[in-house]
């Protein structure tokens, strides 16, 4: 089983990941082509980068000082989401293993930290999301589901790493998860992970190269 | 949001939608969603993550006691996202609910996009919503007679040509009691500056005109007023009506084009000039998104003049009391010209107090997108979501609020009323009549 999901199944997660995530930026660009001529008719490219660079800098914009805490959580969820899987010592071990390639190891208790953090930062996210009036209104249930599914993979990674609970079991349910993810990042949401800056490029051009206004 | 719940309101909504007997036309509403599914749009819907961070950037949702069925991503997820989620399969009610949510509930003062991570623009989305209402008779009644009046005559008052011929002279006239030389030529070709105006100039302030015409003679400017294509209001925009908001633009291009015009300049309204400007080409078929004449709003043409020294203001003559500035969301966020409008102020004013947050973060006054057209009934809803504003002048202790828009000009008044503000609201061309230095070649009597 194991072998499975990290054989035949990893290598259909990511083709699905990759594909469908091309897949979904060549489509909509096609389409921009014929429908949004706006987007290329006031392009600029200056405009377009501070537009994306302001809003990844925390408390870069006007809109995120009005919620500050909010943003740290943010910023803090979304780096150790990224830093975690990309960085951990025992993903890059299969990496080098599988390709004989494999990118800068963070030291275990670091990702340990980090795991915790982002958990911690989920738990956050989802008390935030019934708290708040404007936010709760906006939720569905899919909203609530994605938080735990991202959770997931983090959650029974560390309990895996720290062998609490059955191993195997555990690992399978660790690969499942993060796979399962991955698979759906193209197709929800979660494509923001890309779109983000093509969206936040457009209202770069939009507000700023037509009117010389802040985006941010 | 106490305003909106009362029974008053209610009455007024019955009484618009009783007039309306249409049945809903699925396949129009399919073909108004199909055209406009493009890439923008589908990756908007699709990449929400409901952070309800808009919500706190929208003047609405903080007026009305920041009720959550006011956050943008809320009023866009009732209306264009159930219409492409049903796939414009939607009723009467559903269209109702549309109706008092794009009409009532947003002015589409683009804030929203300004402070959402992703930028998306509930704005657009808002203005299509309203063309769907629009395709299946739910529009404003007195949005629809202003619009009707611009299908039969061009101007949304239905003012004939030789009324607005008659009202230029006779505020020509008017200015030779204290000025000489000032003309308001009609029709002159190849001059820089064809001027466009406010339909609610002619029959209700003429004297904007007189100001107008008194300004540009001392600056020695080249200018006109065409007999056809003047009226730059475009209310159809608001109207949700599409095809002729772009023939309200087509005029006034065709007619710059006709009289060998420079540029067209826009008197002092707001969402003229982001409909001649911005939205306009794309309205009128003009798929770069340039329009085809150069167009220019009068707050930037004042700059140039005080910039380059041609308008002359008496220092003696500036304004005493505390005075503020209101940005109007399509001359500042929309526009980009509040500093232009900032290099002008003190030359006029001697105790400048801005507002906050002001510039392209203003805040709405809450009487755009229409709201202010729309006639009496609607007042309520537009002094409740006013209140944002009203509070933002009160913290300035301004006694004089500078308002370079038709439409905010008469909100802030009623919210000084409403408000007990203490305030009066004036444009620049009138502070500047006041206290500008009459130039040699205008003076009735010479120098000594």
């Amino acid at each position: 089983m194991y072998n499975f999901l990290t054989g035949p199944a990893l290598w259909a997660t990511f083709i699905i990941f990759w594909g469908g995530l091309i897949l979904r930026i060549a489509y909509l660009w096609r389409l921009s082509r014929k429908k949004d001529r706006v987007v290329y008719n006031h392009a600029s490219f200056s405009w377009g980068f501070k537009s994306i660079l302001y809003w990844m800098i925390p408390w870069g914009s006007a809109s995120m000082r009005l919620q500050p805490i909010f943003t740290f959580m943010v910023f803090t969820f979304h780096t150790t989401l990224l830093a975690v899987p990309l960085f951990l010592y025992a993903h890059n071990i299969l990496w080098d293993e599988a390709f004989g390639i494999s990118l800068w190891s963070l030291p275990d208790l670091w990702a340990d930290v980090m795991s915790v953090i982002l958990l911690v930062s989920i738990i956050f996210l989802i008390i935030r999301r019934i708290v708040r009036n404007e936010v709760r209104i906006l939720t569905g249930a899919w909203d609530y589901i994605l938080l735990v599914l991202i959770a997931l993979p983090f959650l029974t990674g560390f309990l895996a790493y720290h062998q609490f609970g059955p191993y195997e079991p555990m690992m399978i349910a660790h690969v499942i998860s993060g796979e399962i993810l991955l698979i759906l990042i193209p197709f929800t949401k979660l494509g923001h992970m890309v779109l983000f800056f093509f969206t936040r490029a457009f209202v770069g051009f939009e507000m700023g190269a037509r009117r010389g206004a802040r985006s941010w | 949001m106490t305003q909106i719940q009362n029974h008053k309101l209610r009455e007024v909504l019955e009484e618009e939608f009783a007039r309306n007997e249409l049945p809903v036309d699925q396949v129009k509403i399919r073909q108004i969603l199909d055209a406009n599914n493009g890439a923008r749009i589908r990756t908007w819907l699709s990449i929400c993550s409901r952070c309800g961070l808009c919500a706190e950037s929208c003047f609405v949702y903080l007026a009305n006691d920041r009720n959550p069925k006011l956050s943008p991503a809320y009023k866009v997820k009732q209306t264009l996202g159930q219409m492409y989620r049903r796939k414009g399969k939607v009723d009467r009610d559903f269209l109702k609910r549309c109706y008092e949510i794009s009409w009532l509930q947003c002015t589409m003062c683009k804030r929203c996009s300004v402070f959402c991570p992703f930028g998306i623009d509930i704005a657009t989305m808002i203005s299509i919503a309203r063309s769907v209402c629009h395709s299946q008779g739910f529009k404003p009644h007195s949005l629809y007679e202003f619009s009707e009046n611009c299908r039969k005559s061009g101007n949304h008052m239905a003012i004939p040509e030789e009324e607005l011929i008659d009202t230029c002279e006779w505020m020509a006239e008017e200015a030779e009691d204290d000025y000489r030389g000032v003309e308001i030529p009609v029709d002159k070709p190849d001059v820089k500056y064809m001027y466009t105006i406010n339909p609610r100039e002619p029959v209700y302030y003429p004297q904007d005109i007189s100001y107008a015409g008194i300004i540009l003679s001392a600056a020695g400017e080249s200018w006109t007023i065409p007999s056809f294509g003047w009226d730059c209001t475009n209310l159809p925009m608001f109207c949700g009506d599409r095809a002729l908001a772009g023939q309200q633009v087509k005029n006034v291009y065709e007619k710059a084009l006709e009289l060998g015009a420079e540029k067209i300049l826009i008197t002092e309204c707001g969402h003229a000039y982001r409909s001649m400007a911005f939205e306009g080409p794309y309205m009128a078929g003009y798929d770069n998104g340039q329009p085809p004449v150069e167009v220019v709003h009068f707050v930037r043409l004042l700059y140039e003049y005080f910039r380059d020294g041609r308008i002359k203001i008496d220092p003696d003559k500036k304004i005493k009391v505390p005075v503020t500035y209101q940005d109007p969301c399509n001359v500042s966020r929309n526009g980009g010209l509040w500093e232009e409008a900032r290099r002008i102020i003190p030359y006029l004013v001697e105790d400048f107090r801005d507002m906050s947050p002001n510039r392209d973060h203003n805040h709405c006054c809450g009487g755009g997108g229409g709201i202010m057209p729309m006639g009496p009934k609607y007042k309520p809803v537009r002094m409740a979501s006013g209140r944002v504003k009203a509070e933002q002048i009160k913290a300035t202790g301004a006694k004089i609020v500078i308002a370079p828009c038709h439409n905010c000009f008469d909100q802030i008044h009623d919210l000084g009323e409403e408000y007990d503000l203490g305030i009066k609201v004036l444009s620049l061309k009138e502070i500047i009549v006041e206290a500008m230095i009459v130039p040699d070649h205008m003076r009735l009597e010479p120098q000594d």
